[in-house]
């Protein structure tokens, strides 16, 4: 174990777990309301992310528009996905609906590799990468002192995944559609009954996902670079989900920090054959849960009548 | 089902089980059987490479279709037990020495012990959390190919695997290749089918429609849930073995998650848990995204920007299958093929 490296680790695993909560909670946004896990939500992150980079590289519009319409373009795409995707689907089994949402991230990495291509793009600096916050804790190790480098895109993406996070939670608390979106997810009969339009929620809460995915692939792309390989991301937000509990949006939050930083405390082992493992510490993690506790830390326990 | 042609009855037992019931049907399967075999003589090199990948493709969704069609358990882990397979028989023939006939049986039931092991979840969670859990099978056996015992499985680099050779004959390409994959396909779909109509195969149809009332009925879910992913598993190590002889060279990437989604696709437009829905699902689907690669020089053409944009195609061929089956006939191929043949036999008086 590296010492002296460890609390650095600790500080950057935390902060890489902020923009796979972003992303988690993409994925619960649209499981709360429909009770559709979203296996295409890496692919909405990847094409928001693209559609960024060509209105502010491409089309060479100010970075703050090109951010704005890409946003507003994702809700399109999110409500064009419900309406004639998943709408269709409404009460078929469970399987149907998990292979339309792969078949759904086919075609949507199908239309990104078609539209754009697979080349590596240089996504425009939010954040400067040249000057890290650097902050000095009190104590020394081996008459050094310990030194926490932050990386500045690391810190906010943190700070939006956060705020993300807390708006959602707020919106689903406070605010009727919230609220209806909660109700719905409970039972789609019982909520139509008693006056909620559940096709209307259902396509307000896959435009939301698409902005939340958006977000989460603009934060991504800014710290990690822009490829199609930004999908993938999305396979290490699973067992977040999973963690956290599948309904449960504090859950993202949690399971996004307790995840980022097992996978810090990791990475930081001097031993080859532990630090190698970093890549699938998550899907270890997600076996251990799903073994243990399948319904996560926060999650509802259901219980199956005959 | 119960709609026979006129005229046909079944005087015995054994005779209400036969499969196949008359002379002229035996004829056409042996003919038909014939045909394959000797595709090579008659067929040019790509249609015997197309129909060879499709029959190793067969295999592989025939072990799906036994867990996720018959039992209900849904395996998004059909590729990382293909990639077990695959090393398992590789390294048996190529470090080991084995006979090709010897590692492959031994590559199918190695495969099948680890799914055995990502099947113990299912017994706890099901729906999506086992497709979960199969996901993660997905993720550790490529990592554990590319970073465990790096003398052995070679790392990222993977492994040279060694052309099978049975009585001085050299199966070293498609034309010959078939030969093998025709010869593991047809006793893996006499298997399949037969698991299907059997107690086993009945006990799995009850896990799947309510796992709770076949507990009541006796069925032991333990054992029957674990020997669907044993088997499903089994028939990807036997399929992934074939696929490494077949391409001779295997790493962590060679069978993926899209592979294992592709299967799964595949699965769905054949049709879920019926015996011809495998088949036939793989072979539309296969010849679909082969199809696909047709178009590859237009999009080149209208599209001169992407890098690649002739991959597109087969994602996105396959996708959008999936999404109008799902939509518009989710039972499958091979439930249309049953609606035309009860119309067939009912004609005039179609009604279905």
């Amino acid at each position: 174990m590296n010492w002296q490296l460890l609390p650095q680790f600790v500080v950057s695993g935390l902060l890489t777990g902020g923009p796979i909560a972003l992303t988690a909670l993409g994925l619960v946004l649209v499981f709360k309301s429909s009770y559709i896990f979203n296996f295409a939500h890496g692919q909405l992150l990847l094409l928001g992310a693209l559609m960024t980079w060509w209105l502010a590289v491409e089309r060479e519009l100010p970075l703050w528009l090109s951010v704005v319409l890409a946003l507003g373009l994702s809700a399109i795409l999110g409500l064009a996905i419900e309406r004639f995707t998943l709408r269709p689907m409404t009460g078929q089994p469970l399987l149907s609906i998990i292979l339309m949402t792969l078949g759904l991230s086919q075609v949507l990495q199908g239309l990104a590799l078609l539209l754009f291509g697979g080349a590596q793009r240089n996504f425009p600096q939010i954040f400067s990468a040249a000057d890290p916050y650097i902050i000095t804790l009190p104590w020394l190790i081996d008459d050094r002192p310990l030194l926490l480098i932050l990386k500045q895109n690391l810190v906010w993406s943190f700070v939006v995944a956060m705020l993300g996070v807390i708006l959602i939670s707020a919106f689903f608390r406070f605010t009727r559609a919230g609220l209806a979106m909660r109700g719905a997810s409970e039972d789609h009969e019982l909520a139509q009954s008693i006056g909620l339009r559940i096709h209307r929620i259902f396509g307000l809460s896959w435009a939301m996902a698409g902005i939340v995915a958006t977000a989460a692939g603009i934060l991504l792309a800014t710290s990690s670079g822009l490829d199609l390989s930004l999908s993938v991301v999305v396979l290490a937000a699973f067992p977040v989900v999973l963690l956290g509990g599948i309904e449960s949006i504090p859950g993202v939050i949690v399971g996004g920090l307790l995840i980022g930083l097992v996978q810090g405390v990791v990475s930081a082992f001097t031993v080859q054959w532990v630090r190698d493992m970093t890549e699938i510490v998550p899907y270890l993690v997600l076996l251990v849960v799903l073994l243990i506790r399948p319904e996560g830390l926060f999650g509802q326990k259901r219980i199956e009548r005959i | 089902m119960a709609l026979r042609p006129a005229g046909e009855f079944d005087v015995s037992f054994a005779r209400d089980m036969a499969t196949i019931r008359r002379g002229w049907q035996w004829l056409l399967l042996f003919a038909f059987i014939a045909a394959l075999y000797a595709l090579p003589f008659y067929a040019s090199e790509s249609t015997t490479a197309l129909v060879n990948r499709i029959g190793i493709t067969i295999i592989a969704v025939q072990g799906l279709n036994l867990l996720t069609g018959l039992t209900g358990q849904i395996s998004l882990g059909q590729a990382a037990f293909m990639t077990v397979g695959g090393y398992i028989s590789a390294l048996l023939v190529g470090k080991l020495g084995w006979h090709f006939v010897a590692a492959l049986p031994a590559a199918a039931l190695g495969a099948g012990v680890v799914g055995l092991i990502f099947g113990l979840p299912s017994l706890r969670v099901k729906g999506f959390y086992l497709v979960m859990a199969t996901l993660a099978a997905q993720f550790i056996i490529p990592w554990f190919t590319r970073n465990a015992f790096p003398q052995v499985l070679n790392g990222t680099q993977g492994l040279n695997v060694a052309v099978p050779e049975i009585f001085g004959l050299k199966f070293n390409e498609p034309d010959k290749y078939i030969w093998l994959t025709l010869s593991a396909l047809i006793p893996s779909t006499l298997v399949a089918h037969n698991v299907s109509r059997s107690r086993l195969g009945r006990a799995f149809v009850s896990i799947r429609d309510n796992d709770l009332a076949a507990e009541l009925l006796g069925i032991n879910l333990f054992k029957y849930k674990l020997f669907a992913f044993f088997l499903a598993a089994l028939y990807a190590g036997a399929a992934g073995s074939l696929q490494a002889h077949n391409l001779r060279h295997l790493n962590s990437e060679t069978f993926g998650l899209v592979d294992s989604i592709f299967l799964l696709g595949m699965l769905v437009v054949g049709g879920l848990g019926s015996n011809l829905g495998p088949i036939s699902g793989s072979i539309v689907v296969e010849m679909l995204t082969d199809a696909s690669t047709l178009f590859g020089p237009f999009v080149v053409e209208l599209f001169p920007e992407a890098v690649g944009g002739a991959q597109a195609m087969r994602p996105l061929f396959f996708g959008v299958t999936l999404i109008l089956f799902l939509i518009f006939e989710p039972r499958g191929l091979a439930h249309r093929w049953q609606i035309i043949k009860a119309a067939w036999r009912l004609r005039p008086f179609s009604h279905t």
